[in-house]
């Protein structure tokens, strides 16, 4: 017999939808951290340096996510690390967030007046200093509605974790799918609790976009 | 034990995945023009009268905005057939391309439209130019110049996008790597060789965008 879609699979939904935040969280902290290095990497004026991880981000914003999905996921696996789906794809993850941080961070970054730096300089402040206390409060006020838009897609990326097999809300819808035959109204509910998660986010990002606009204007 | 890789087997099936390339490209400048059209249309009516009109179109940006396009490839697969349009896999996955593409459209087409200021169409007039003159020098190449960057930018993303078709086994480059990676069980090979296809691919596409913005926008503003 067919089951419905009813309560239990709903709550097999649930279950999906919070690994599905869970990997968000664990890759935007995890990309967090290793985007400030890129972006300070990327601005340290070296020459070298800063072509490499040029090179870096590019590669990652040139190719699909679900390709760095495939290579991370089935590289760990032949370096014999015996690793969790969840990890594996969390690392995966979390170093295409480091490319596409580090690029947004850089951007912001170079907005800041140069002045700022010039200034911080000119008081005497070294470089950790100055990027702490000076340059870094102000890049990221400027950074945030992109940070924010990021994260919206970092939500939506962790669907093709459904690909490799990892149950994600994706997944859970799939094998929901499958076993009630009611494919519209069980991918009509996925879509809407990504929709319930992302939609405050992208709200939120685009008002914070239009006061910084305003405040630019002054 | 060690694992030796053998990258012989990409090696093998170039032929294959380079016809996979052109399938993606196919796919994606088919997902483009249908998400053009979309853009356009959308723009038209979100400055409807009928309140319902802005409306329903405001509802379709936000909604395909936020949510993945995995779902809505898969309701679309599952949907399209309902209303009469039994397609191939490809074919449906235009249509997904096309409407994940347009959404993104309409919003960048409307950001064009609204940086031509009501007196540069005015000053046009002034000048003599006719109607058709002042639409296709003062309102559509400027707004096209205004938008290139960020509308091409956008059709890189559907290309890269276009990989996760190969989820409802439409014919693509990811998909191709899929049926090679089966063959041969030489899944990192195979993806990470794929991964660079796709980077030329982009690159590819970011030289042409820039050929065609050197020869249409290459003249000074001020």
């Amino acid at each position: 017999m067919v089951p419905h879609f009813g309560l239990p699979e709903f709550g097999f939904l649930l279950r999906g939808l919070q690994w599905t935040v869970l990997l968000t969280l664990v890759a935007f902290a995890g990309g967090c951290t290793a985007g400030l290095a890129i972006a300070l990497l990327r601005t340290c004026g070296h020459k070298g340096v800063e072509w490499i991880t040029r090179i870096y981000i590019g590669i990652f914003q040139g190719t699909p996510l679900l390709l760095q999905l495939f290579v991370v996921y089935y590289g760990l696996a032949l370096t014999g690390l015996k690793l969790d789906a969840f990890v594996a794809v969390a690392i995966g993850f979390t170093v295409n967030a480091s490319a596409f941080l580090g690029e947004i961070w850089r951007g912001a970054i170079q907005a800041v007046p140069r002045g700022q730096t010039e200034a911080a300089m000119a008081l005497g402040l070294h470089y950790s200093s100055r990027m702490r206390d000076i340059v870094l409060p102000q890049a990221i006020r400027i950074s945030l509605p992109a940070t924010i838009g990021y994260l919206v897609q970092l939500i939506k990326g962790t669907s093709l974790a459904a690909i490799v097999g990892f149950i994600e809300l994706a997944r859970a819808g799939q094998i929901v799918s499958n076993q009630t035959f009611q494919p519209l109204l069980v991918f009509g509910v996925v879509g809407a609790m990504y929709f319930v998660l992302c939609w405050p986010l992208s709200w939120w990002g685009s008002r914070m976009e239009a006061r910084l606009a305003l405040a630019s204007q002054r | 034990m060690g694992y030796t890789l053998d990258f012989s087997v990409v090696w093998h099936a170039m032929p294959a995945l380079l016809w996979g390339c052109v399938g993606t490209l196919g796919l994606a400048l088919a997902g483009m023009t249908l998400a053009m059209i979309i853009g356009v249309a959308g723009v038209a009516t979100r400055d409807a009268k009928a309140a319902w009109l802005r409306a329903l179109v405001i509802g379709f940006v936000e909604i395909v905005r936020n949510t993945p396009f995995l779902v809505q490839i898969f309701f679309l697969f599952f949907a399209l057939p309902l209303v009469g349009l039994k397609l191939n896999p490809t074919a449906t996955a235009i249509i997904a391309l096309g409407v994940n593409g347009g959404a993104y459209a309409i919003e960048i087409i409307r950001g064009g439209v609204q940086s031509i200021h009501k007196g540069q169409v005015e000053a046009g007039y002034a000048l003599g130019l006719h109607k058709g003159q002042v639409f296709r020098f003062i309102v559509l190449k400027p707004a096209l110049r205004a938008i290139y960057p960020s509308l091409t930018g956008q059709f890189i993303m559907l290309t890269l996008t276009s990989s996760i078709c190969s989820a409802v086994s439409a014919y693509e480059l990811t998909s191709v790597a899929q049926r090679i990676e089966s063959d041969t069980f030489r899944s990192f090979e195979v993806y990470f060789s794929v991964t660079f296809l796709y980077l030329a691919i982009s690159w590819l596409l970011m030289l042409g965008f820039a050929v065609i913005s050197h020869r249409f926008f290459a003249y000074p503003t001020r």
